[in-house]
């Protein structure tokens, strides 16, 4: 075997030798040789490029096939889609959830603590017998105006609302049904009826609940004329003008039970109301309205004053309001400003304790707020009030202003999450009693249950 | 005596030859006037209660607003309890029955459409969260399609007198706005994947529609003001990884998102979001050309 192999690797290395000694015989046939055999392998090297380069070519185009017949997947894919989206858009009658329920529920969650001396029961402003709801009331903490709220419309003809408050009495915590009402939606012409228990719509600030205040308290000619806000049960009749200019007037017939009324029950109506409101805009930034009313009260079950004498006769009062509001492009947002203010002048005549009394009182608050921030908001208040003075007869009795002009400066800062929760912080310099008294309070409202309304 | 005559005759020609306004209309955001122009074949008359600068959440009840509802033949609003702070006022002072909820002058546009964001707990944590779901539908062209279709059904409902000219108004609006929206599409096309931080989520239905996502918020909760302490935390998500553009609508508030955008270095633009919102978009068309530019402005 071995030897096999090597006789078969010497033939080949013989036959070598053999053409290279041949070849070198004769140099022309050689380049010659070598020429053709360069040739060859040219020709031979283009066509295999040419072949190479023509299946890279169609490896390209069918990349490109390819990519074109994704693409248009893909375009299929999102056309498709799109259309399912489509359909999947057709209105339906979607689900109402539970919580948009007709009626809308609410409360209102107010507590604030309060630092003062003057207050509490025997709250008194010289010259005026306020209403048994007037003064800072007791301090320390407080449950403040607290209220539950129910409204809803009744059905498509009428509207009802019933607000229950919590309230401090002397240490104890007290319900009070404040609110019970019904009023019609879609009377002819403008026309509205209302009945039952409400707050009157004299004034600008009166029909307000307390709780959408800008100060924790309100204004004095509040406090001394109507007790706050002037409730009753009644009903009113009131007519909006079909102009473009808002235009609202009507009339209110009252049992006379609160204050400032206090009629004999049943005589009629112990109470009436006449008032007109109107308002509008200036430019987009700028918005008004302006009001007029008159409460006439009969107080012949007399108004007892914090001395346990009582005020028997008749009382009218006039209430001029006007407020103007700015916001920036009309977006009360961000920064708004609110001027607001109200002129009081009342008459009053009959007796105290037996003794004639007749005479006129007057009273007028102006405050500004300016929201500057989504957060914050800054205002300041100037209220006051004025008595005339008595005669000797009356001299020394609640109704003696003692020469006195009760007022008050406030200033209010005021810190709000969401429309649902703030907090603000205020400090009085009140004067509206013989002693001055430097008070502050804090208070936080927050609402929970139905979207509180934007009343202007 | 023949003065007087002649201008009683002057007034009543002229009086004739205004055209007869058989409708009066009261719209709560200008995107429903737009719609109303294109459908009213010139019968209908539209007051707007509010510009593209106010937040449709926030407006109060002025009393310039109760007046406009008093006279209204016709309301339409976006619904979804968008208006749900001053809308029932406005319904319940205007003593107007012809608006009142389920009557025909009563029309919400979000009724028209498929509401998103429908919140499955509804809880104030959340923030004033919609139970009905997003009410700012006018943000998607297609919502528009079903939109128009019912309110020219309501026209002709109110109005029937002019039905045939509410049809035409209808199929003529229709056909440029099948045209307008396939070019939208065209160009939406690149604006595909974009990630964009908002004010308020009042661009949902945008966002749904040209395929772009929400980055984040900034409001912590829908319609509780931006904080610092919720921007930061913002700041450092986003950091890593910054969205295409910081959007808001005009009249939100631009503090936040310039501060953001400068710290993120992106561009914070402030989209139309309704008619009127910036120059051009004057028209439903116009809402959307501009809304597009703006958005491949900073897609580049």
């Amino acid at each position: 075997m071995r030897f096999r192999l090597i006789v078969s690797l010497w033939a080949a290395l013989a036959v070598q030798a053999a053409a290279t000694a041949h070849a070198a015989e004769d140099p022309a046939q050689q380049v010659k040789e070598l020429r053709r055999m360069l040739e060859e392998m040219k020709t031979n090297y283009e066509a295999r490029i040419e072949q190479l380069e023509q299946r890279l070519d169609n490896a390209e185009r069918a990349v490109a096939e390819a990519r074109d017949q994704a693409s248009s997947a893909e375009q299929s894919a999102e056309d498709a889609r799109d259309t399912a989206e489509e359909v999947a858009m057709q209105p339906v009658r979607q689900a109402t959830p539970l919580s948009a329920l007709n009626p809308g529920i609410d409360a209102v969650l107010v507590g604030s603590y309060g630092d003062f001396d003057v207050g509490g029961e025997d709250y008194a402003i010289p010259g005026f017998i306020v209403g048994p709801e007037s003064g800072p009331g007791d301090p320390g903490f407080s449950l403040g105006e607290s209220e539950f709220n129910m409204y809803s419309n009744i059905d498509d003809r009428f509207f009802g609302n019933v607000t229950f408050s919590l309230h401090d009495e002397g240490g104890e915590t007290g319900v009070e049904l404040e609110e019970a009402y019904l009023q019609t939606l879609t009377l002819p012409a403008g026309l509205r009826v209302r009945g039952g228990r409400f707050f009157s719509d004299i004034g600008y600030l009166n029909s307000f609940h307390p709780h959408a205040d800008e100060f924790t308290d309100r204004p004095l000619p509040y406090q001394a004329f109507l007790g706050r806000n002037y409730r009753d049960d009644g009903v009113q009749v009131s007519w909006l003008a079909p102009t473009d200019t808002f235009l609202l007037v009507g009339a209110e017939a009252f049992k006379g039970g609160g204050f400032p009324a206090n009629a004999e029950p049943g005589a009629g109506a112990g109470a009436w109301t006449l008032f007109a409101h109107t308002g509008g805009d200036i430019g987009i930034s700028n918005s008004w309205a302006a009001g007029l009313s008159y409460l006439h009260a009969d107080v012949d079950a007399g108004r007892v004053a914090s001395d346990g004498t009582s005020f028997v006769g008749e009382s009218k009062l006039w209430i001029a309001d006007a407020v103007y509001k700015w916001a920036p492009d009309g977006n009360p947002r961000n920064r708004n400003f609110k001027l607001q203010g109200e002129y009081f002048a009342r008459s009053e005549d009959g007796d105290l304790g037996g003794v004639p009394y007749s005479g006129d009182q007057n009273g007028w608050y102006l405050q500004g707020i300016y929201q500057f921030a989504p957060h914050w908001s800054a205002g300041y208040r100037y209220d006051r009030l004025h008595a005339d003075g008595v005669g000797t007869a009356l001299s020394g009795t609640p109704l003696d202003p003692l020469g006195l002009s009760p007022e008050r400066h406030s200033l209010v800062l005021q810190w709000q999450n969401s429309e649902f929760s703030k907090v603000r912080f205020q400090f009085t310099r009140d004067d509206s009693t013989p002693v001055t008294d430097n008070q502050f309070f804090i208070q936080y409202i927050a609402t929970m249950g139905a979207h509180p309304a934007h009343q202007f | 005596m023949k003065a007087i005559l002649s201008a009683m005759i002057l007034a009543a020609a002229f009086a004739a030859a205004s055209p007869a306004r058989a409708l009066e209309a009261f719209a709560c955001e200008p995107d429903w006037a737009s719609l109303l122009e294109e459908l009213g074949a010139g019968h209908v008359e539209t007051y707007t209660a509010i510009n593209a600068h106010q937040d449709p959440h926030y407006i109060q009840a002025r009393p310039s607003l109760i007046a406009h509802v008093r006279n209204a033949d016709l309301l339409v609003c976006s619904g979804a309890q968008l208006e749900i702070g001053w809308l029932p006022l406005l319904l319940r002072r205007s003593t107007n029955s012809k608006v009142q909820p389920g009557q025909p002058g009563y029309f919400l546009a979000a009724d028209q459409v498929r509401k998103i964001e429908v919140p499955s707990q509804i809880d104030r944590a959340q923030g004033d969260i919609h139970p009905e779901g997003n009410p700012h539908v006018q943000l998607d062209p297609r919502n528009i399609k079903f939109i128009a279709r019912a309110l020219s059904q309501r026209l002709k409902q109110i109005d029937a007198a002019n039905a045939a000219d509410y049809d035409s108004a209808l199929s003529d609006f229709q056909k440029r706005w099948d045209e307008a929206s396939e070019k939208w599409e065209q160009r939406a096309r690149t604006l595909r994947g974009l990630r964009v931080v908002a004010h308020h989520v009042s661009f949902s239905y945008l966002l749904r529609w040209l395929h772009m996502d929400y980055a984040g918020t900034l409001e912590p909760k829908p319609g509780v003001p931006p904080t610092s302490s919720h921007l930061s935390e913002l700041l450092s998500d986003l950091k890593a990884n910054p969205p295409a553009a910081i959007i808001r609508a005009p009249y939100q508030d631009p503090k936040p998102s310039e501060w953001l955008s400068e710290r993120l270095g992106v561009p914070a633009i402030v989209l139309p979001y309704t008619v009127g919102g910036a120059e051009g978009a004057d028209d439903l068309f116009g809402l959307y050309d501009v809304t597009l530019d703006r958005l491949e402005e900073v897609a580049k």
